[in-house]
């Protein structure tokens, strides 16, 4: 402004007097009216209380089979805590309880030392306290400040100790996973999924976490909710579907040999859901829900039968014999084999090529065989023959773009790829030499360097049963997100799918490795396996990988089972394949489930089976 | 007393500065009496007060330079502000209050707020600016220069993100064009884009707004060009439409902070719970308070920022509404003086200086203090000669010396 025009700057200089008393006078009014007026919902009860802030835990979203069982549910449960305090008082307040709650001195000093590394936060002294306890602190509770009992969901797995690798349980959150930016907005003390389907889905299942105010006394005792602010309930996780039959793997559970580590799967033909996903030995899920006992985790982890080990999606075996099916496969799609064709050299117990001698499984020999008749009796001579005409480059090439070194894209949070050589450059990766042609024989018969889990041989059975395409094996029904490579094809027509399925119907025939394990009611195919270790003197792997449905019918369900050391596919692993089928459609279809099963059985138990051998057309 | 009034320069600005700080520091040696003793606040009272001495001295020296190097410095200092803050956008420590704040700089053992200073000189620069002029602004057109000069470091500020001291600036310009004599309707026309911006949540009330200031534009016509006129109206519906994009861009933090005042269950655990503690400290506090150092809302130590942004909860909450309201009158009374100044002085200069501190201060004191009680939305901004911070005291201490030397000098 012009220096010298007084009257305006007078009349400037009254306006801004004015603008600053009417500020100050509204804030000086806000607090007259927040400190004197005092609306009663924002201030305390007393002077020396205090305003807390509980978070509310969200029960995690209840899990559903395909047939809406529950499998995974919460009930409440009460935990004790002691509200963030000086460490004096956390250390009184541990006394007072430890009688209570029965805490041993290890107990107080490992809270103690909680205490002291996360002050501000209320200390959680016990997850998962019994009804009696809690009416003991109830009663005490004018004698106990800073003790806070809280109604809290507590996770719940129906038939756990079936369905323990593939719910996986919840656990408190770790500081390693904290730290991890997909778990940003949580915080400490947080209940979180920690493998299995429980962690592929926290999104989905924890739901959110909602807040209360409570007012406290100056000792720490709960008087109040608070009033200014009303708090936030917590959001229930979403539900989940599954395309589980909870029927069916406590079936798996209560069949698998007894003893033997192994894995069972089975997949919905139709759609590809994985109705059954066992590894034995297992583990109950609900030993982990509120913190599992360390010792017991000690001894989990020390098992030398690994029970957390997923063998089912994460164990690799040689895939031995059920792999003749992909060198077939390959073979028909070549056109170096024809579905009727006979190998030129007969089975006499063994075969060379060059100077490497190659034995077949069966000593004296399968004799002239055709393709049928090399898978019913899983003829390695056939095989070695098939494989030279195919030669290695191809094999390598066909097997790698069948999937046999990739993952299947299982909604689970770990997931083995299979051990297949993509190109000939893998033994010299691996090994420091190129291969010999040879290495073809081993391939072509399942060995070698192949490895494949149980559910990878399962999706690829899977491919057959269907036009040579097969989607992501998913356990889960509903969210999560759709995997982006849902289709996967082989690549190979109706005539070679036919073929190979003739082939595989011949080895549940009379004299195929699986006759024993045929069913009254189902036109069970499949092929065995018997896996060799590494080293000879070891009991080989036993195999079974399936296809069951009605006579005449498309088949309806795939089966893979693998028993470790189980000596013999035809006696270890089919049957509990062929059981399991069995039990899936009888259920389905409403047939009894309580009557002999297999071929075997009724030999066993002396009931003759007039059904035995004859094929049900249409 | 004479020496105490020579050194002052002017007693009651000065005193008044003084007996804020010192009551500043005693609040923040009570913030830091806390239950669960914590590192950062403990010890806050006595850095502060360390601060105050470099502030005392620093003051000293400012008040010995003439107003006219002040008014040669303005310059100089603007582009070496400007200059620091874009420096800190690329090697800021972000050890601000609000997280991840990019607006400190190291110099050695010392952090440094570039954007403190900027605010000194750019109410220097603006002061020169407009100083120049021979008559108030009478055209809209005419208040593009000061805008644009101040919207440089303003930018750079929100850049940071902070958006509190951002507001400072906004504070300052509309301050220095107000007593640079600017007609109040183009003040209003100026601000308008930011009201059409902040009213866009709702569109019937952005409506009701544009019909508003169609009208102003149709009463003012002839005052105004029609380039003006369509400018402003552009600029409103522009607001208006980049109020959400805008929005979305903001960081959560800053969204939450920004509406936990009308419903702190946005953010339950964090601003919100913030909020809803200061409001019952401030409320617990009563008439008289729970007495000096004995709040029991404060001894959680409920609140990271309880000896910065919040200190004036902790007022509240110990001394009562009889304690809040003596800091509120000390603050007016601080305003009022420095209004008192600027009419006192016949230089133009020192007259813009002088209201470009108060903008400033009046921004700061309002946003404070009115988020402790809810009235504003939660933004990281200090409360001058209280709050602890040491650049912000010395930035304070180096405006009141600017006054008290700006003033004195005809």
């Amino acid at each position: 402004m012009s220096g010298d025009d007084w009257t305006v700057r007078r009349g400037r200089g009254r306006l801004a007097g004015i603008i600053v008393v009417t500020v100050m006078g509204v804030l000086a009014t806000a607090f007259f009216r927040a400190q004197v007026i005092r609306g009663t919902s924002w201030t305390l009860q007393s002077d020396s209380n205090r305003l807390r802030l509980v978070s509310v835990p969200a029960p995690r979203g209840t899990v559903f089979d395909r047939y809406g069982t529950v499998v995974a549910d919460n009930v409440p449960s009460y935990s004790v805590s002691l509200l963030p305090a000086p460490l004096d008082s956390i250390d009184a307040g541990l006394r007072r309880l430890q009688p209570l709650l029965g805490l041993d001195a290890d107990d107080v000093a490992a809270l103690m030392e909680r205490a002291r590394a996360e002050p501000r936060l209320p200390l959680l002294v016990d997850q998962d306290a019994d009804y009696d306890k809690v009416a003991a602190l109830e009663e005490l509770r004018a004698e106990l400040p800073g003790v806070f009992l809280e109604m809290r969901p507590k996770r719940r797995y129906a038939n756990g100790p079936a369905l323990g690798h593939v719910l996986g349980y919840v656990g408190e959150i770790s500081p390693g996973e904290l730290e991890l930016p997909a778990f940003d907005d949580y915080e400490q003390r947080m209940e979180i999924g920690k493998i299995g389907l429980e962690r592929e889905y926290e999104r989905e299942l924890s739901g959110e976490r909602g807040v209360r105010y409570i007012e406290v006394d100056a000792v720490g005792r709960e008087v109040a909710s608070f009033q200014g602010q009303p708090g936030i309930s917590a959001l229930p996780g979403e539900d989940l579907e599954l395309n589980l039959d909870l029927g069916l793997q406590a079936y798996i559970h209560e069949i698998f040999p007894p003893g033997r580590r192994g894995a069972a799967v089975a997949l919905n033909v139709e759609d590809g859901g994985i109705l059954a996903l066992y590894s034995a030995p297992s583990f109950d899920p609900n030993e982990f829900v509120g913190g599992i006992d360390p010792e017991r985790w000690v001894q989990l982890n020390a098992d030398p039968e690994r029970p957390l080990f997923n063998r089912a999606v994460v164990g690799r075996y040689p895939p031995a014999s059920t792999w003749k099916v992909a060198t077939t496969a390959i073979a028909l799609r070549l056109g170096v084999l024809e579905p009727g064709e006979f190998m030129p050299a007969p089975c006499t117990g063994a075969w060379a090529l060059g100077n490497d001698m190659r034995r077949c499984w069966n000593a004296s020999g399968h004799g002239h065989l055709d393709l049928a008749g090399a898978l019913a009796h899983s003829c390695n001579v056939f095989f070695y023959q098939v494989g030279v005409r195919i030669g290695l480059d191809n094999l390598v090439r066909e097997g790698a773009r069948f999937g046999f070194g990739d993952v299947c894209g299982v909604d689970l949070p770990e997931e083995s790829s299979g051990v297949f050589p993509a190109t000939l450059g893998f033994w010299e990766d691996r090994y420091g030499f190129p291969p010999t042609e040879n290495e073809v024989l081993s391939l072509a018969i399942g060995q070698g360097p192949n490895d494949q889990t149980p559910l990878k041989m399962a999706q690829f059975y899977l491919a057959l049963a269907r036009d040579g395409s097969a989607p992501a094996p998913r356990i889960a029904r509903t969210g999560g997100m759709e995997p982006e490579d849902a289709g996967w094809s082989l690549g190979i027509g109706p005539e070679i799918l036919d073929a190979i399925l003739d082939g595989l119907r011949q080895v549940t025939a009379p004299g195929g490795t699986a006759y024993l394990s045929t069913l009254e009611h189902w036109d069970l195919v499949g092929k065995t396996g018997t896996a060799q270790q590494g080293l000879a003197d070891e009991p080989a792997h036993a195999w079974f990988v399936g296809l069951a449905g009605p006579w005449g019918e498309p088949y309806e369900i795939v089966t893979a089972v693998i028993v470790e050391e189980g000596l013999s596919g035809s006696t270890a692993a089919a049957p509990v394949a062929a059981k399991a089928a069995d039990f899936y459609l009888r259920r389905k279809y409403g047939v009894p489930t309580d009557s002999i099963q297999t071929l075997r059985e009724h030999y066993r138990s002396g009931v003759p089976a007039r059904w035995a051998g004859q094929r049900r057309p249409g | 007393m004479t020496w105490y009034r020579r050194w002052a320069g002017d007693p009651e600005l000065v005193t008044l500065a003084l007996v804020l700080s010192l009551a500043g520091i005693a609040m923040i040696f009570s913030a830091g009496a806390v239950n669960v003793p914590n590192p950062v606040t403990e010890g806050a009272w006595i850095r502060q007060a360390a601060w105050l001495a470099i502030s005392l001295a620093v003051f000293t020296l400012v008040t010995k330079i003439r107003t006219g190097w002040i008014e040669g410095l303005a310059v100089p200092a603007f582009i070496v502000a400007v200059l620091l803050l874009r420096l800190s956008l690329a090697v800021g420590t972000g050890a601000g209050t609000a997280a991840g704040m990019e607006g400190w700089i190291d110099v050695g053992p010392v952090r440094f707020q570039p954007s403190e200073l900027a605010k000194v000189a750019a109410i220097l620069g603006i002061a020169r600016l407009l100083a120049t002029r021979e008559a108030p602004p009478t055209y809209l057109r005419e208040l593009v220069a000061p805008s644009v000069l101040i919207a440089v470091p303003l930018l750079l500020v929100v850049l940071q993100p902070d958006l509190g001291t951002a507001l400072a600036f906004v504070g300052l310009l509309f301050a220095a064009l107000y007593w640079a004599g600017t007609p109040l309707h183009l003040l209003f026309l100026l601000a308008s884009p930011g009201l059409a911006l902040i009213l866009s949540f709702n569109t019937w009330v952005w409506s009701a707004y544009f019909v508003g200031l169609a009208l102003v534009l149709v009463i003012y016509r002839r005052s105004l060009f029609v380039a003006e006129s369509l400018s402003v109206a552009l600029a409103n519906l522009g607001a208006g439409a980049i109020a959400n994009p805008l929005w979305n861009s903001l960081a959560d933090y800053q969204k939450n902070r920004l509406l936990v005042f009308l419903d702190p269950a946005l953010d339950p655990r964090g601003a919100g719970w913030n909020l809803i503690q200061s409001k019952v400290a401030i409320g617990s506090g009563g008439l008289l308070g729970k007495g000096f150092t004995q709040g029991t809302q404060k001894r959680l130590d409920f609140l990271p920022e309880q000896h910065t942004d919040f200190i004036f909860s902790v007022v509240g909450e110990e001394l009562g509404f009889v304690g809040a309201l003596g800091f509120i009158l000390l603050f007016a009374l601080l305003l009022r003086r420095l209004v008192y100044l600027a009419e006192a002085t016949p230089r133009g200069f020192s007259g813009l200086v002088l209201f470009g501190i108060f903008g400033t201060w009046l921004v700061h004191i309002f946003i404070n203090v009115g988020m402790t009680v809810g009235l504003v939305p939660i933004t990281g901004i200090p409360l001058p000669f209280v709050s602890y911070g040491g650049t912000f005291l010395l930035a304070c201490w180096a405006m009141t010396a600017l006054a008290v030397r700006v003033a004195r000098e005809a």
